[in-house]
């Protein structure tokens, strides 16, 4: 049976918890046996079913991209996708916004750690988030949309970090905790503002496209910072190097993470860095150094982060 | 049960959802108008389902219309009430027990496939909003159209606090997960605080009203009582099974401190229902209050594929109020147009209600109750006084939620003031 060890709390969820019990519950299958055959794939089967079956409303067409079903947000002849995916960044800087402003509320309760980061730090970022967001209103209003408007992918995105509120409100978590929650905001970040930068580029919106630049370097800032907070919380540097590197030691090996890459890595056309397989497969030739219109001079960071090479 | 729709309603749910799809939605004025005391509609034995049709394609949170999705909110409240009516009425019942429990099954099954219309991407904050938007905009229409004055009353009374319920919980929504909660309200209701929840608490007995006359009131008296204690009744529930869901304790608090006032609401609106309405009688009026909704439904719906459902779902109600009139006639040995009304009033208005509420809020926003009277606040009960001082003792979660609150397009964030500046420093500080 399960008990405290020693007035010690215990984790009741595993079966070594309580191993007669356990064994009793093994037992269980061997007599009782499934009132039905097949495998998990009978969920697919239906999930495919619904999907085929379901009716394609409005909805489904918008989420999925369809220009139609956004006509009453943007004037006609503008780039739908590009508008689309403002609204979701949009969306996830107002909702990265009010995650930080959670951020600071935690280190107002639980205090620095060592080598993680001040009061200061974190109101640095906040006010990048403050910044994009308003940024992002601008743009869209210039574009003719409408930035309060929640579109297909500003829904979709804000389900998918349902999550991240849910650890950073909790009063039970804490810094370090919710630091590596918001490192997966911070992911996303990084990867959805490349993406905003290209569209606007290909859409010939340079002005936009130099914004996004801008933002683009302060998430990486932001990234490099939060990994270099879990590491140091961790009790370990950004490399796993001892945490008694001086703070411009660890500031400097966070930027060659593993997860990032030199300017002589292969590129495919989106601008991400992919392996040298995979360039050799697709025939990219190009290098991050060479690609066209990728680089903003004075912006662009040392290193690009992609796809992870396994080269 | 009207031939018109009578071949359509034969149809699966799926037949019917391509029946819909297949045609622009053209609102068009039900065939004949119902006659509560003949229209068999569907008889009860051929009221069938399958998992299939329970679990439809759930309407759009971006393309469809907010009053939708207050509708299907609302309804899955009234079977919800419909459900607990039954159950209720089974203990106290026990003849009644077999008639009920073959209702019941129909009803709960109606009730999944409504509840189930909610998308999943609809998060229960966003379902909280569209709760409180049907409590605003629902409750409007019927205290606009109520023929009682004292009941009239007592229908604004309990606007203003779930108007108010809308700004706390929009605050909610755009402090913790940086969303503006108009893009659910789709600028219908407006976002501003009502009576403040934080003075909505009072001691219980100061929350009991005085009844209608279960011979003396008018049919529409009857089903607007119905209506809105099903929905308050669902309201409060939903918050009790949602609220710990969430991680914040300013949302815990929030929800936990609103549910009490949505048990103050059912309290309230139950207590204007005649108890001496015997059970069966209580049964009749629940099946033709289903029936009034559902064509209240019918009557406004813009999603064609929903419509065919509450087309389908008013013929299942006829066929219930059928079942239970004969019942009542068999066992009370009385007529039951004794209750019921042959045709029904005037359906419930699906629509904006921003001038009839402000103009509420301007006039009656001091307003509180002291036993069944309503008084100004300054003529509280003292029992009344001390309950909410015990309560608000701690702090007032919906006052801290909404501490200078001020709806803007897009969210607060939008507006430069109330961004926390370097220091950690709110720029805007307004007393409501």
């Amino acid at each position: 049976m399960t008990q405290h060890r020693d007035g010690e709390l215990i984790n009741r969820t595993g079966v070594g918890a309580a191993p007669e019990l356990a064994e009793q519950m093994i037992a269980g299958p061997g007599e009782f046996p499934p009132s039905s055959e097949g495998s998990a794939q009978a969920l697919a089967e239906v999930r495919v079913t619904y999907a085929q079956q379901t009716e394609i409303f409005e909805g489904a067409k918008a989420a999925a991209g369809d220009g139609a079903s956004q006509s009453a947000l943007i004037e006609p002849g503008r780039s739908v996708l590009l508008m689309d995916k403002l609204g979701e960044r949009l969306a996830f800087e107002h909702a990265g916004a009010r995650l930080y402003e959670a951020l600071v509320s935690k280190h107002r309760a639980y205090g620095d750690f060592a080598g993680g980061p001040g009061a200061e730090d974190l109101m640095q970022i906040l006010g990048e988030e403050y910044e994009h967001a308003a940024m992002l209103e601008h743009a869209i209003a210039e574009l003719g949309g409408d930035p309060t408007a929640l579109t297909p992918s500003a829904n979709l995105a804000t389900n998918v970090s349902a999550g991240l509120p849910q650890v950073l409100t909790d009063p039970r978590t804490n810094l370090l905790q919710c630091l590596e929650a918001i490192v997966v905001a911070e992911l996303a970040d990084n990867e959805c503002w490349t993406v905003l930068n290209a569209l606007a580029r290909e859409a010939g919106h340079e002005e936009l496209a130099a914004t996004c630049q801008q933002a683009i370097a302060h998430e990486r800032d932001h990234l490099r910072k939060v990994r270099r907070w879990i590491a140091a919380g961790h009790g370990r540097s950004a490399e796993g190097e001892n945490r008694s590197q001086s703070p411009d030691t660890s500031e400097r090996d966070a930027t060659e993470e593993e997860f990032t890459f030199s300017k002589d890595s292969p590129v495919d056309r989106e601008g991400y860095v992919i392996s040298d397989e995979e360039a050799r497969e697709t025939g990219a030739t190009q290098s991050r150094a060479t690609q066209s219109g990728a680089t903003q001079s004075g912006s662009e960071p040392q290193a690009r982060k992609g796809k992870r090479s396994k080269g | 049960m009207h031939p018109a729709t009578l071949s359509k309603l034969q149809n699966s749910a799926t037949s019917s959802e391509a029946a819909a799809r297949s045609a622009p939605f053209e609102k068009v004025e039900y065939p004949v108008a119902i006659n509560l005391l003949r229209d068999t509609g569907i008889v009860l034995d051929q009221q069938h389902f399958t998992w299939r049709e329970l679990v439809q394609t759930p309407y759009c949170k971006l393309t469809d219309d907010a009053f939708t999705r207050v509708r299907v909110i609302l309804m899955n409240g009234i079977e919800s009430e419909a459900l607990r009516f039954g159950h209720a009425c089974a203990r106290m019942n026990g003849p009644l027990q077999g008639a009920l429990a073959q209702v019941r099954r129909v009803e709960q099954h109606q009730q999944t496939l409504v509840n189930w219309l909610n998308p999943a991407d609809q998060n229960p904050l966003e379902t909280t909003i569209g709760f409180e938007q049907v409590a605003i905009e629902v409750t409007a229409s019927v205290a606009e159209k109520e023929p009682d004055a004292y009941l009239a009353q007592v229908y604004r009374f309990g606007l203003l606090e779930d108007f108010d319920h809308l700004y706390r919980y929009s605050a909610l929504m755009d402090r913790i997960f940086g969303k503006d909660a108009n893009t659910l309200v789709q600028s219908y209701s407006d976002i501003v605080p009502g009576r403040p929840t934080a003075v909505e608490h009072r001691h219980p007995l100061d929350d009991l009203r005085r009844i209608y006359h279960r011979r003396r009131a008018d049919p529409l008296t009857k089903l607007h009582a119905y209506t809105l204690m099903a929905g308050e009744h669902q309201t409060h529930d939903y918050y009790m099974t949602i609220g710990p869901m969430f991680a914040d304790p300013v949302a815990r608090q929030l929800y936990a401190e609103i549910a009490s006032i949505e048990e103050q609401h059912v309290t309230q609106y139950e207590s204007i229902i005649d108890p001496n309405e015997t059970w069966l009688e209580k049964w009749l009026l629940h099946e033709a209050n289903e029936v009034y909704n559902y064509w209240s439904c019918l009557e406004s719906e813009t999603n064609p594929r929903i419509r065919a459902i509450w087309e389908r779902f008013l013929e299942y109600e006829l066929g219930h109020v059928r079942f239970v009139a004969e019942l009542f006639e068999e066992t009370e040995r009385r007529d039951a147009a004794e209750v019921l009304p042959a045709r029904l009033p005037e359906p419930i208005r699906y629509e904006s209600h921003r001038e009839f509420v402000r103009e509420t809020l301007r006039r009656e926003l001091r307003l509180s109750a002291a036993g069944t009277k309503f008084v100004d606040r300054d003529e509280e009960s003292t029992m009344t006084r001390a309950y909410r001082d015990q309560m608000n003792a701690e702090g007032s979660p919906s006052e801290t939620v909404a501490a200078g609150y001020v709806w803007h397009p897009g969210g607060e964030l939008s507006d430069p003031a109330t961004r926390l500046d370097r220091s950690g420093r709110k720029g805007r500080r307004r007393a409501a």
